[in-house]
């Protein structure tokens, strides 16, 4: 009798009903995102051959120590530096200006920085292709060759910095509009009470920036921050958009997930992707980690 | 009250069902649209006298490129014709190169969801040879045919003696000339059988022609380098299947080619493959006076380089020593069958149909326009005189090439280190070898050899 009560209220149950609206989540959550890292993290210690598989011990984490990875993790810090270097400051720049009252077809500018970022990558890193051509008669060869400048191999050549340009112009030009969108929807949440009463303390624009619209756009940096080295660091499609393949001269382009794809899947070594996969994840983990905590937010309550 | 109850509890479970069975449906879904496909050989054969004998049998086929789909649905038809007692229902699919290859290393990987049908590109090949094998062994109709085909062009997809695809083509390595620069410098392309003399013609036109080049080179794939290894008894993998890249025959290789690029004879194909968009404008463009690629390549210039029509004239390579062996089959695509396969013995039938016999052949040329790997054909006056795009292009017969250099068709060694050894030289070596400033390029090879894992 007791039971049968029991299961009748089941239904009502608050504490049980939190946990049914939440299920699908998790069950999503634990089939397509614990079970294949549980299965990374196994598969990193094994050779995977089809009816063969068999543990190798740390053999292919030893195996990471080479020019190749260390090239790849060299390229994907670079990028994140200078991606990060440029794609905060200067979207915040942009959102101030675009945020003012003075400033003249404000959703014009808005929208042609947002544009690019709806545009799919592989359509972008193929027109990038074009554009940074190496022939004199590409479309940037062709403008520098105006202020008689010779034609730059832009792509792989000699110096490595022109491989990195390409990329930070196709990274700026796709997420600018996106940063300015974070940046904007974090200005509107700005009281202009501080504005005015910073105005009646006689501050001048350059002040206001400083002290009042830096500081509590603090949260909205850091999560840009985050966002951007995980992104940077797991930088693939564009680099392969850009090369026409997962292959680079010289390892210009090469990134750790391209090593990853290389080793993984073009060389159908899946244990050894594993490894490199989830030595990625570890460092972007640390790295995220480190940030954060001198950013704060791990602090509670301030 | 009491109806409510039971109402709500009904449609939390049916809503928890529809949650758990979402994964089941797909293949349901599959499993009827496969079966109402309504296909010709069924309504033809149901005249016959037995119908449930020739029920058309579904054959999955993967592949990554669309002309190879065109030729295999030509070869199906003909097989329902000539076998209406066994109709089969050819079902291709083409995903991009990359997709195919690891769908299908998943399929094996996972024991499930692999076609009967698949074609496997040779640079990836020895990925599908490891462990325990998910192809057929293709040993009972390649066997009996081994005297008729390019012995090569079934040996490097077998593996302990058992054969377990087979070509398109033999991609027998030849050089293109551009005819019109040739003569505007005043060389015979025709006397140029040495690479000494391939040199001597290439300072005599970078004399006439400084703005132009003699030849180019890929820092970013092998084709072009491959041959002048392999005709001097050099590879890339030992015969064991150990990289070798240090070899003295690479050396003597890439010094050669550095020697031309260093002298302005030869220049590095711009976007470093001669597949890029860049090195075909360049090309069309008439500024470059004859490459190394396999016959294959016939088809880039039909497509992309359509200004060089009635310019361009296929020859047979220059040696280092007058003797020496003058092509090599390279590349190529290997059509198998999986484990998965439902009805391997018709499948395995269907594709010595298609590839190993006559007719599949001469389809192979017409289609594809592949030197086909039946050496019987190349002589065919129907081949020899077939009228298509590719003998409308070329100022020479491509098939006059092909029997000139019938019995001196190299094949390259092929391992399970071939992609690592190929990456290698793909995405470093080459590089270094024709741009770095100063490079030593013995100690720069023996270096490269030494990073090489598989």
């Amino acid at each position: 009798m007791k039971l049968k009560r029991w299961i009748k209220s089941l239904p009502y149950s608050r504490k049980i009903a939190p946990y049914v609206f939440i299920s699908p989540f998790i069950i999503v959550f634990l089939l397509f995102f614990v079970y294949p890292v549980i299965s990374t993290v196994i598969m990193s210690f094994q050779k995977v051959v089809p009816g063969q598989t068999t543990f190798v011990g740390f053999d292919n984490f030893k195996n990471l120590l080479n020019g190749d990875f260390l090239r790849a993790v060299t390229n994907s810090v670079i990028y994140t530096v200078i991606t990060i270097a440029v794609l905060i400051p200067v979207p915040l720049i942009f959102a101030v200006l675009l945020n003012s009252k003075k400033m003249i077809a404000k959703n014009f500018f808005r929208a042609v920085f947002f544009l690019p970022a709806l545009v799919s990558i592989v359509v972008a890193g193929f027109t990038f292709r074009l554009i940074f051509g190496e022939m004199p008669t590409a479309l940037l060869n062709s403008i520098i060759s105006n202020f008689g400048i010779e034609p730059i191999k832009w792509l792989g050549g000699p110096a490595p910095w022109t491989t990195f340009f390409a990329l930070l112009m196709l990274c700026c030009w796709r997420w600018m509009g996106v940063n300015i969108m974070y940046y904007l929807s974090g200005l509107q949440g700005i009281s202009n009470e501080l504005y005015e009463s910073a105005s009646i303390d006689g501050a001048g624009p350059l002040q206001k920036l400083r002290y009042i619209t830096i500081p509590l756009l603090k949260p909205v940096t850091i999560y840009i921050l985050t966002i951007s080295i995980y992104g940077g660091m797991a930088m693939f499609l564009e680099s392969f958009m850009l090369f026409n393949g997962n292959r680079s001269p010289g390892g210009a382009g090469l990134t750790i997930v391209g090593y990853l794809y290389r080793l993984g899947w073009e060389q159908a070594n899946i244990g050894y992707g594993s490894a490199i996969g989830l030595t990625l994840l570890v460092i972007t983990l640390g790295v995220n980690a480190v940030m954060l905590k001198y950013a704060g937010l791990f602090k509670k309550g301030e | 009250m009491k109806t409510k109850r039971v109402l709500s509890l009904l449609i939390s479970i049916v809503m928890f069902a529809v949650l758990l069975t979402a994964c089941g449906a797909p293949a349901q879904t599959e499993a009827s649209s496969s079966a109402d496909v309504p296909t010709q050989p069924a309504t033809e054969s149901s005249s016959n006298a037995q119908p449930s004998a020739a029920q058309p049998v579904d054959i999955e086929f993967w592949t990554f490129q669309d002309l190879h789909v065109e030729f295999y649905q030509k070869m199906a038809e003909k097989w329902n014709e000539e076998n209406p007692n066994e109709p089969i229902n050819l079902i291709p699919t083409v995903y991009p190169f990359d997709d195919m290859h690891n769908k299908l290393l998943i399929a094996f990987q996972s024991g499930v969801g692999a076609p009967d049908l698949v074609d496997i590109e040779l640079g990836k090949y020895a990925n599908f040879l490891k462990g325990d094998i998910q192809l057929v062994p293709l040993n009972d109709i390649v066997e009996p045919e081994l005297n008729n085909i390019v012995k090569a062009r079934v040996d490097i997809y077998s593996k302990d003696g058992n054969y377990y695809g087979i070509c398109f083509h033999v991609g027998a390595a030849v050089i293109y000339y551009n005819t019109e620069l040739c003569e505007k410098a005043g060389i015979d392309w025709k006397n140029i059988k040495t690479w000494d003399e391939y040199y001597e013609a290439g300072k005599k036109f970078k004399a006439a022609l400084p703005d132009k080049y003699w030849e180019s080179v890929e820092s970013g794939d092998v084709w072009h380098m491959w041959p002048l290894l392999s005709s001097q008894g050099g590879d890339m993998l030992t015969e064991d299947g150990k990289p070798d890249i240090s070899s003295a025959q690479m050396v003597k290789t890439l010094e050669f080619n550095r020697k031309l690029l260093d002298e302005g004879i030869a220049t590095v194909a711009p976007g470093n493959y001669h597949h890029s968009e860049e090195f075909y404008a360049l090309m069309n463009s008439g500024a470059v006076a004859s490459i190394v690629m396999p016959m294959w390549y016939m088809d880039r210039f039909t497509d992309h380089m359509p200004d060089l029509s009635q310019k361009i004239a296929i020859a047979p390579l220059p040696v280092w020593e007058a003797g020496q062996p003058r092509s090599v089959g390279m590349g190529g695509t290997g059509t198998s069958v999986t484990k998965q396969c439902k009805n391997p013995d018709l499948v395995k039938r269907f594709l010595a149909f298609a590839k190993l016999s006559k007719e599949g052949n001469i389809e192979i040329w017409n289609t594809l326009g592949f030197d086909p790997i039946r050496t019987e054909v190349w002589s065919l006056p129907e081949m020899v005189n077939s009228d298509n795009k590719f003998t409308e292009y070329f100022v020479t017969n491509p098939f006059d090439v092909l029997n000139s250099i019938k019995d001196e068709i190299l094949s390259v060694n092929v391992s399970e280190a071939l992609p690592a050894t190929l990456d290698a030289m793909k995405n470093s070596v080459l590089t270094r070898a024709y741009t770095d400033k100063n490079v030593d390029i013995p100690s720069m090879l023996a270096e490269e050899q030494e990073k090489i894992q598989y």
